[in-house]
């Protein structure tokens, strides 16, 4: 993966495959702190206890078309490599949170990448799951909440043409001027 | 949320629901994205990028767009499948941007299939 918000999206892919409805996903980056948080948490199907362990190993899958399963173990080594971690907390049938932490100012650490195009591309295709978005960029702090959104559209579909672009202009706003704060 | 306010959303509302309320609910065309984590290293994340741009921009309401997992042909990701009502799905394969925008007006708007960029016709159906 070239950046962080691809194994997010690759990570999300695999709550929806988990039958989740909410889905959160929770940015942190904190400078002082020198920590890049990122947690997806679902309310999918979990896995048993015998799941967990073989899950960061690639040539473990659930599927029976292929033998590999390479999602989980590249995210972990993405946060290996910049002195960083990956937990999972998951129990069968009460969903499942993947937590990935980096050294922010690591050399290795990738950038977070578009995370606009993201989430994007996950409510447009998946208009029918609640997304809720956090993302603090040090005093910074942004939230969105399509389960709210959704309310508030009575009817009209998430993934109609300028509800994306009210939502791609809603987070592209928030990011500039987060980045603008700091420098 | 940052600067767009519950006021812009009822704008939105209100300017979509004389549109919706024309709509039967169904749908003509199915484009699914394959996007499991070969699918999204090689690129499926622009495809699909793309597709919004192309809807947004013909103002087609009877096309929707959907994702799906490793189709177990990780070699030729990034790849899509566009399914017409009543024709056979198409799998195409080793797409980019411009190849999956060039899918959307030929096949999706024109229904004429592609067969450059095509893998397989009538493999699957999720309809």
């Amino acid at each position: 993966m070239k950046d962080l918000s691809l194994h997010i999206l690759d990570i999300a892919e695999n709550s929806i495959n988990a039958g989740a409805t909410e889905i959160r996903i929770r940015i942190v980056e904190d400078i002082k702190e020198n920590l890049l948080l990122i947690e997806i948490s679902d309310n999918g199907r979990g896995m048993d206890d015998e799941t967990l362990k073989k899950v960061c190993d690639p040539f473990f899958t659930t599927k029976a078309c292929k033998r590999t399963g390479l999602g989980l173990p590249l995210l972990a080594q993405s946060a290996k490599e910049c002195c960083g971690d990956l937990t999972i907390r998951t129990a069968k049938g009460s969903g499942t949170t993947i937590s990935a932490a980096f050294q922010y100012d690591h050399i290795d650490r990738k950038p977070l990448g578009d995370m606009t195009e993201t989430l994007i591309v996950l409510i447009a295709s998946h208009p029918e799951i609640d997304f809720i978005y956090k993302h603090r960029k040090n005093e910074s702090a942004y939230i969105m909440n399509t389960a709210l959104l959704r309310e508030e559209l009575d009817g009209i579909p998430m993934n109609s043409p300028e509800v994306i672009k009210f939502i791609k202009d809603d987070i592209n706003a928030w990011l500039n001027q987060a980045d603008n704060m700091i420098q | 949320m940052a600067r767009l306010t519950i006021d812009d959303l009822k704008k939105i509302k209100e300017k979509q629901k004389s549109t919706f309320a024309l709509r039967e609910g169904g749908y003509r065309a199915k484009i699914t994205v394959h996007m499991g984590t070969c699918g999204i290293a090689a690129g499926a994340r622009e495809l699909m990028t793309a597709l919004l741009d192309e809807i947004a921009q013909a103002k087609v309401e009877d096309v929707i767009t959907t994702t799906s997992g490793c189709a177990g042909l990780c070699a030729r990701e990034p790849m899509a499948t566009v399914e017409i009502m009543n024709k056979p799905p198409v799998k195409y394969g080793d797409l980019n941007g411009d190849r999956i925008r060039e899918i959307f007006k030929e096949h999706v708007l024109g229904g004429n299939p592609l067969e450059k960029y095509a893998l397989v016709v009538g493999s699957e159906t999720t309809y």
